[in-house]
């Protein structure tokens, strides 16, 4: 058994420390927000945080509210793991096969490139809205998990990669030992960029294609109703759920890498 | 096993000669020390011979199919791994008191669960030498290994190097004749600056 050691843990303990939300700020911000409505006083302008909350209870309790949240999370997420899954695996052959890096190139860049709102259209003319999320949050996702890993395999170390050569060591070991403690940290960071991403093309995807039952088409009615109070409270699900889903996935990545080097 | 016959190797960089038709045959089963001076190419000649490297010109025969193990000048430690992980990493099937037997022989019993980051550069030349010592191996090689330790240490570590090194085809690379006397090294080979 290879162990792991405390040091890296008690690193990644005050790194995530230090990026921690106060709630201090999010009670000031929230301040501001009640301060600037109530000045206002036009609840269509500027709805107060107040009424959000309220509305956001009065959807929590439909089996609607639910089966949105449930649409919209599946394939977000689905889209996420499989740009996650496809990314590391094409960031491997590109750094083993040149001529498959050299192929991905201009794909990679085409996809960084291009306006997400040019592909949900090019996407609703091809295929149905009900799975756009996925198809879109996989897109935006693929190439910064792309670029982040190819990164990291590249800056690995060269002498510990050639000591691994003269001892024979299998190439799974070497991807355990050698390559994934130096490759996780920009697997995790652009991990950490791309979930945010996908859930934001993933729900404008949902907003433009109106798969029925979806949050996109939720936010999309309270915007042709000028229903703000929806418009927010939804807004604040998308938050929350992006929020909930960004912190489990990091966890689950971190865990599972010390489970590994714990084995 | 047969003796690796080196012959004529060239190499240069940029145009810049580093070896230049260099001969030499390392007798199996025997230690063979060489003496160069800094720059002379000792260790462009250790990365042709463990395939690191392809040389200009010339040849080395005997190597085919022979298992490597290597002390480099560089410790080359994983550093979140611990002593016993870093051995072990090359050799998956030594069992792990034995590790620590031998850690303990060397004077690194009680950091064996230490990661190697935090070793002393002394330790982890020690962790280092012991890896290719624990290897399986048909041909060892050492590229200044004692290099960095004190003078106690630097004669405990000989001792059970020479030990483990009995019968085995070994290259050892030194600036320090003393070392090469203390490992009973008769064979020796030298390579001269260009």
């Amino acid at each position: 058994m290879i162990s792991t050691t405390a040091v890296d843990m008690k690193k990644g303990r005050d790194a995530r420390g230090r990026r921690t939300i106060r709630a201090w700020a999010v009670a000031f911000w929230l301040a501001v927000w009640q301060a600037v409505s109530m000045a206002l006083d036009q609840q269509i302008l500027l709805v107060s945080p107040v009424r959000v909350l309220v509305r956001l209870a009065g959807l929590a309790v439909t089996a609607e509210f639910w089966g949105a949240v449930l649409f919209t999370l599946l394939r977000i997420t689905g889209g996420f793991l499989l740009g996650a899954g496809a990314g590391v695996v094409l960031a491997g052959l590109a750094s083993r096969f040149r001529r498959v890096e050299e192929l991905l190139a201009p794909a990679m860049l085409t996809v960084k490139s291009i306006p997400v709102a040019s592909f949900i259209i090019l996407a609703l003319i091809w295929f149905s809205s009900r799975n756009l999320a996925v198809l879109i949050s996989f897109l935006m996702v693929l190439p910064v998990i792309y670029t982040s890993t190819l990164g990291g395999i590249r800056a690995a170390d060269r002498q510990l990669l050639e000591m691994a050569q003269v001892f024979r060591i299998p190439a799974l070991r070497r991807v355990r030992y050698l390559y994934v403690p130096q490759v996780f940290p920009y697997f995790h960071s652009a991990c950490a960029a791309a979930l945010g991403l996908s859930w934001k093309s993933g729900v404008a995807a949902e907003v433009i294609g109106m798969p029925q039952g979806s949050i996109g088409e939720q936010l999309q009615q309270a915007k042709v109703y000028l229903n703000t109070p929806d418009l927010f409270a939804w807004t604040l699900v998308i938050v929350l759920l992006s929020l909930a889903f960004e912190k489990l996935f990091l966890l689950l990545l971190r865990r599972g890498k010390r489970a590994l080097e714990r084995m | 096993m047969a003796d690796i016959c080196i012959t004529g190797l060239c190499k240069a960089y940029d145009g810049k000669p580093v070896l230049r038709d260099f001969s030499a045959v390392l007798p199996a089963g025997r230690v063979t020390g060489l003496m160069a001076p800094s720059g002379a190419g000792k260790t462009t000649l250790l990365r042709i011979l463990m395939g690191l490297e392809q040389p200009d010109a010339g040849s080395v025969t005997g190597l085919e199919g022979r298992r490597m193990s290597a002390v480099f000048q560089e410790d080359r430690l994983c550093d979140n791994l611990d002593a016993v992980a870093n051995i072990r990493l090359v050799t998956p099937g030594l069992a792990r008191a034995k590790t620590l037997d031998a850690l303990d022989a060397v004077g690194l019993g009680s950091c064996a669960g230490q990661p190697a980051r935090e070793l002393s550069g002394g330790m982890r030349r020690r962790v280092a030498l012991l890896r290719a010592l624990l290897a399986e191996y048909d041909v060892l090689f050492l590229d200044e290994p004692f290099k960095g330790l004190d003078r106690d240490t630097r004669t405990r570590v000989i001792a059970d190097t020479r030990t483990r090194c009995a019968g085995r085809t070994v290259l050892l690379v030194t600036h320090d004749a003393g070392e090469l006397d203390a490992m009973g090294v008769t064979q020796r080979l030298t390579l001269e600056m260009i």
